[in-house]
């Protein structure tokens, strides 16, 4: 036999590609289901063109009329438009570039006064415009991929480790909805991600290091997992040698490589911010980028600690009105809409300062940190402690958005093919992560769209990740599965009754709460037990005895 | 992975490309003053809903047959009044009698959308399913990936949830029908495919087969004891059935007779719009429908669909075998396409769905055909603005078939079923052996003709001298590509024999 093999460039559902496709394929290299994979989820992108987008359409669409008609001095003072440029210097320059483009679909739409501009032309450019640029992203995890060693020799080629992370990252229900649908470009900065941890785990440190320059200066939420990045570049790189039971050697510490290091970020930083140093703007981009002045949570509160926090207030609030310890009039009223207005007052708790959110990030970060330094477990260690920068800085941020959380989702994704135990925690944190997602499409057309698109990737999440590790124990136990199968009639509540009921007048926003305070539940168990797996886990014996 | 959880996954991915494509436009949108058949569609929700049954199918002064009036059979009527019921406790707007003309709206849309979208996901998608599980001599991913393909046919997807039809209505009966035959379940299957019937008269293009391997069947079991009371049974099944769903119309005769008269319109001529049938492609020769008088026409093309029915149906009933039964719904499918009266661009799915049916059987020939039966409906779809999701879905399609059946690797004599056919002809033709590549370069020479056509209707404005340039060449060339199929699959048909199968076994 050996048909299929080199030929077929189809959908995941080449996923399915079986045994006759399987061999040839596997011997000419093994990547003709990756071909199939990356084009079956770009078609499925496409056709998702018309579907709803969000207000970040109006956003991306702003910024390439700014960068289009004005001068690199006036970049981060235009506002005509409410959406003003808030991101860093790359990503400005990502859409000079794309308005070039986007000349030759509609000029209109490179008018800064056009607010709210949409047309038919405009809509398949921006689409089209993020589906090409997920090109990157498809590279990244291929890159990816090629990192997983294929201990498993599994001979069905759906068993494969490398398969299940690529079907797990490229069509991971999060950056399709949050790209495709609500529109956004986070899937070639991802990929940039995954490229620069590729090359981490390559050995490759310098490039590495050079792309998530890149990365931060396209969009600085990446900060977040900055000192993951920092740590394990000083702790590997710089340092060339470990003692022989794994602790530190000092005396390997290598200028040379701190200098190359030092210079690829200091060339990155210059090449972004340089322009707006030079012209003085620097105050002002900042200024731009870190919008202290918004609230504590976002508009609908990102399922994290202050999720929690807020919903605890609100209880006590409660509580205290019934037992007469509150006094009714000294209540400010928006607390009760809270989840609606940016600006939310605790009445019981103290109220909580980006100060504080900051010292809480850092604190939460910490262990993670000195787990890295101080039981080096090469890239799998860093894996971990980058998703638990990720992780931490979700649940204790200022203003954290619900798609930050993709940012912990996709790396352990890598982790989740290597381990059952991470295998496990990976499917708590992906379906509560992806389920606090749904607030985003709340236009009714999308609805079917969106449980679709879940249910495709959790039923197939779970069942891969069964079948990887069917000779282990159960990745979920008891109290796990029930947690997570309670969110299906969560979703019918917030999605189909509530709606039915006189509750949906006078209080709107229980839903939102409902979902996020839930989802935080989930998330802050799986940041714990993601946290004490790490702390406790041992360097393997064999290292030691090295 | 286990196999209901791949499964699962594919119809899951049937479902989400589905509602996908239901995004898009619909047939008529914001197109006064007769819109299209989304609106037809919520004509007689609103016609069966406001109005007492006696009156459905009549001219009244609330019922102007000529705006879209209902000539589909009582099944499709009941359907539009369930619907019009569930419309009416959302928004009672919709479906008001007169004032609701032309109502549109996204809501609508939405509710509209859902209608099909269930009713595809009750019918449809289940016999798939359960047709692919059941498929003998093939492993389990063999049979999700026909499964995966079947679902994902770009046609049937097009037309339903983008163009705005219910036609997986009737053929997920049919195709209920097919799986109760090949359980031997023959009663139950004759119930399935007059509820087919029942649901849109264009299902006769199927009854052919239905009946011959039915008849095949009592007249092997001896028509003098098993096979007699099996004929019976038969027989008053299909009566009680058709009884039911005709029930509320059995009252006095003209209600039936206005009924068939609306069903059957045999006034409306040879053809409507561009079809890539005989006729509509021979008219570009000669003006047959001016040429021939109505009544000629209609003889004539009863005479030739009739007689490129019988071979087929002749060796069906002399050999009913579950294979033969399947072919045959092919080939008198396509007669009927090709030569009958009436037809549309959209009864090419009766020949489609039967072709789905044989996918894992003749992976490549089947996949061509399916391609270009969408392909030909490609005039139709760019009237709906339906062409991104056509962009999307047909390559996607033929990358889904390349990649679960390696359909390029499959074109030898035996895997197109022709073995006995070629045994016969070897005396006479030397080039056999090339056959597989001269097979595969005619595959993607087709496959190049038809991507040019759609690129060129899609963004050429056609030269002002010959405004429907690109529609008659696309149906001329799809209805060449038909008519060798149906030389093909007549050839198959009839060189399949019991003695081709022993000698497969036993070499």
């Amino acid at each position: 036999m050996g048909g299929a093999g080199a030929r077929f460039k189809p959908r995941r559902r080449a996923r399915r590609m079986r045994r006759v496709g399987g061999s040839r394929a596997m011997a000419a290299g093994g990547r003709g289901w990756f071909r199939a994979l990356a084009l079956g989820v770009s078609f499925l992108k496409c056709l998702l063109i018309p579907a709803y987008y969000s207000t970040d359409f109006e956003v991306h669409r702003n910024w390439l009329a700014i960068t289009h008609n004005l001068p690199l001095s006036q970049w981060y003072y235009e506002a005509t438009s409410e959406w003003t440029l808030d991101y860093p210097p790359f990503f400005a320059w990502f859409e000079y570039a794309l308005s070039h483009v986007a000349k030759y679909f509609d000029p209109q739409m490179l008018v800064i006064e056009n607010l709210n501009y949409t047309s038919r032309a405009t809509i398949f450019f921006q689409r089209l415009s993020v589906i090409f640029t997920d090109i990157l992203f498809i590279y990244g995890v291929h890159e990816c991929c090629r990192c997983i060693n294929g201990k498993r020799a599994a001979k069905d080629i759906l068993e494969k480790p490398a398969f299940i992370l690529a079907v797990l990252l490229l069509w991971n229900f999060g950056l399709l909805i949050v790209d495709h649908i609500h529109f956004q470009y986070n899937g070639f900065l991802f990929g940039l991600m995954l490229l620069s941890v590729a090359r981490l785990c390559q050995k490759r440190y310098l490039e590495g290091a050079l792309l998530f320059a890149v990365l931060l200066h396209f969009k600085h939420i990446y900060l977040y997992v900055a000192p993951a990045y920092g740590i394990y570049l000083l702790r590997s790189y710089c340092f060339t040698a470990n003692n022989a039971d794994g602790s530190l050697k000092w005396r390997s510490f290598s200028f040379l490589h701190v200098t190359l290091l030092g210079l690829i970020v200091c060339l990155v930083s210059a090449l972004s911010l340089g322009p707006f140093l030079v012209l003085g703007q620097l105050p002002q981009v900042i200024s731009r980028l870190f919008p202290f002045k918004r609230g504590l949570c976002h508009a609908y509160w990102a399922p994290n600690f202050w999720a929690l926090y807020n919903a605890m207030d609100k209880a006590l609030t409660i509580l205290g009105l019934k037992c007469n310890f509150l006094d009714h009039t000294k209540i400010p009223k928006a607390s009760m809409t809270g989840g609606l207005v940016q600006e939310f007052q605790h009445t019981v708790l103290p109220s909580v300062t980006p100060l504080a959110t900051l010292i809480c990030t850092f604190i939460a970060i910490l262990p993670s940190v000195f787990c890295l330094w101080f039981k080096p477990q090469g890239p799998r260690g860093f894996l971990q402690c980058l998703v638990l920068c990720a992780l931490s800085s979700f649940m204790f941020g200022w203003h954290v958005h619900e798609k930050a959380i993709l940012l912990a989702i996709l790396p352990l994704s890598l982790l989740s093919i290597q381990r059952a135990k991470d295998a496990g925690i990976y499917l708590i944190l992906t379906t509560t992560g992806h389920f606090s997602l749904f607030p985003l499409l709340f236009t009714p057309p999308e609805l079917p769209l969106k449980i679709l698109l879940m249910l495709l990737f959790t039923v197939y999440s779970f069942s891969s990740l069964k079948s990887l590790f069917r000779r282990e124990k159960p990745l979920l136990n008891w109290l796990e599965t029930i947690y997570l199968i309670q969110l299906v009639p969560l979703e019918i509540f917030c999605e189909i009754i509530f709606p039915l009921t006189p509750w949906k007048w006078h209080f709107p926003f229980v839903p939102l709460l409902l979902t996020s305070v839930y989802c935080a539940l989930g998330i802050t168990y799986a940041w714990l037990k993601l946290y004490v797996s790490v702390l406790t886990e041992r360097i393997p014996v064999r290292q030691k005895a090295e | 992975m286990e196999k209901w959880s791949l499964m699962t996954i594919t119809v899951l991915l049937a479902l989400t490309v589905r509602w996908a494509v239901s995004l898009g436009s619909y047939s008529g949108a914001g197109k006064p003053p007769m819109y299209g058949d989304y609106e037809a569609q919520r004509h007689w929700q609103e016609i069966t809903y406001n109005l007492p049954i006696r009156q459905w199918y009549f001219n009244t002064s609330d019922n102007n047959l000529l705006y879209w009036g209902l000539d589909y059979p009582p099944l499709t009527a009941y359907h539009s009044f369930v619907c019009a019921y569930i419309a009416k406790l959302i928004n009672p707007d919709w479906v008001a009698l007169h004032s609701s003309r032309g109502y549109e709206s996204q809501p609508h849309k939405l509710f509209m959308r859902t209608t099909v979208f269930v009713a595809d996901l009750l019918v449809y998608i289940p016999a798939v399913i359960l047709y692919c599980s059941s498929l003998k001599e093939t492993s389990a991913k063999k049979k999700v990936s026909s499964a995966l393909c079947i679902l994902l046919y770009p046609g049937l997807i097009l037309i339903d949830h983008g163009h705005f039809q219910y036609n997986s209505v009737s053929l997920g009966f049919a195709l209920w029908g097919v799986l109760c035959l090949s359980h031997d379940w023959d009663l139950l299957g004759s119930v399935a495919f007059c509820l087919a019937l029942n649901y849109k008269q264009m299902e006769l293009y199927h009854s052919l087969p239905f009946f011959c391997y039915l008849l095949g069947k009592c007249f092997k079991k001896g028509l003098k004891g098993k096979g007699l009371v099996l004929l019976t049974k038969l027989a008053g099944t299909v009566v009680l059935s058709f009884a039911a769903c005709w029930l509320p119309f059995g009252t006095d005769v003209e209600q039936i007779m206005q009924v068939l008269r609306r069903l059957f319109p045999i006034d409306r001529g040879l053809f409507e719009d561009k079809v890539a049938n005989i006729w509509c492609s021979l008219s570009v020769l000669i003006k047959i429908k001016n040429v021939v008088s109505p009544q000629t026409q209609l003889k004539l093309s009863f005479a030739v669909t009739f007689l490129s029915l019988l071979p087929a149906c002749i060796k069906l009933t002399v050999q009913p075998s579950l294979r033969g039964f399947k072919f045959a719904l092919v080939s008198c499918a396509l007669s009927f396409f090709l030569f009958s009266f009436q037809v549309h661009e959209k009864s090419i799915l009766l020949v489609a769905v039967p072709v789905c049916l044989i996918i894992n059987e003749i992976p490549f020939m089947a996949t061509w055909f399916l391609l270009v039966s969408t392909f030909s409906m490609l005039p139709l779809l760019l009237r709906d603005g339906l062409l991104l999701p056509y962009a999307v879905t047909m390559p996607a399609f033929l990358a889904t078939c390349l990649a679960s059946f390696s359909i390029l690797d499959k074109t030898s004599a035996e895997d197109l079923q022709l073995k006995a056919f070629s045994l016969s002809l070897k005396g006479y033709v030397s080039w056999f052996k090339s056959f597989p590549r001269i097979v595969r370069i005619l595959f993607l020479l087709s496959l190049s003709l038809m991507g040019v056509l759609s690129l060129l209707s899609a963004a050429v404005p056609p030269p002002q001298s010959l405004p429907d340039l690109f529609p008659i060449s696309v149906s001329i060339v799809s209805c060449l590509h038909f008519l060798l199929f149906l030389v093909y699959f007549n050839v198959v048909i009839l060189w399949d024999s019991k003695n081709s199968k022993s000698q497969k076994k036993i070499s």
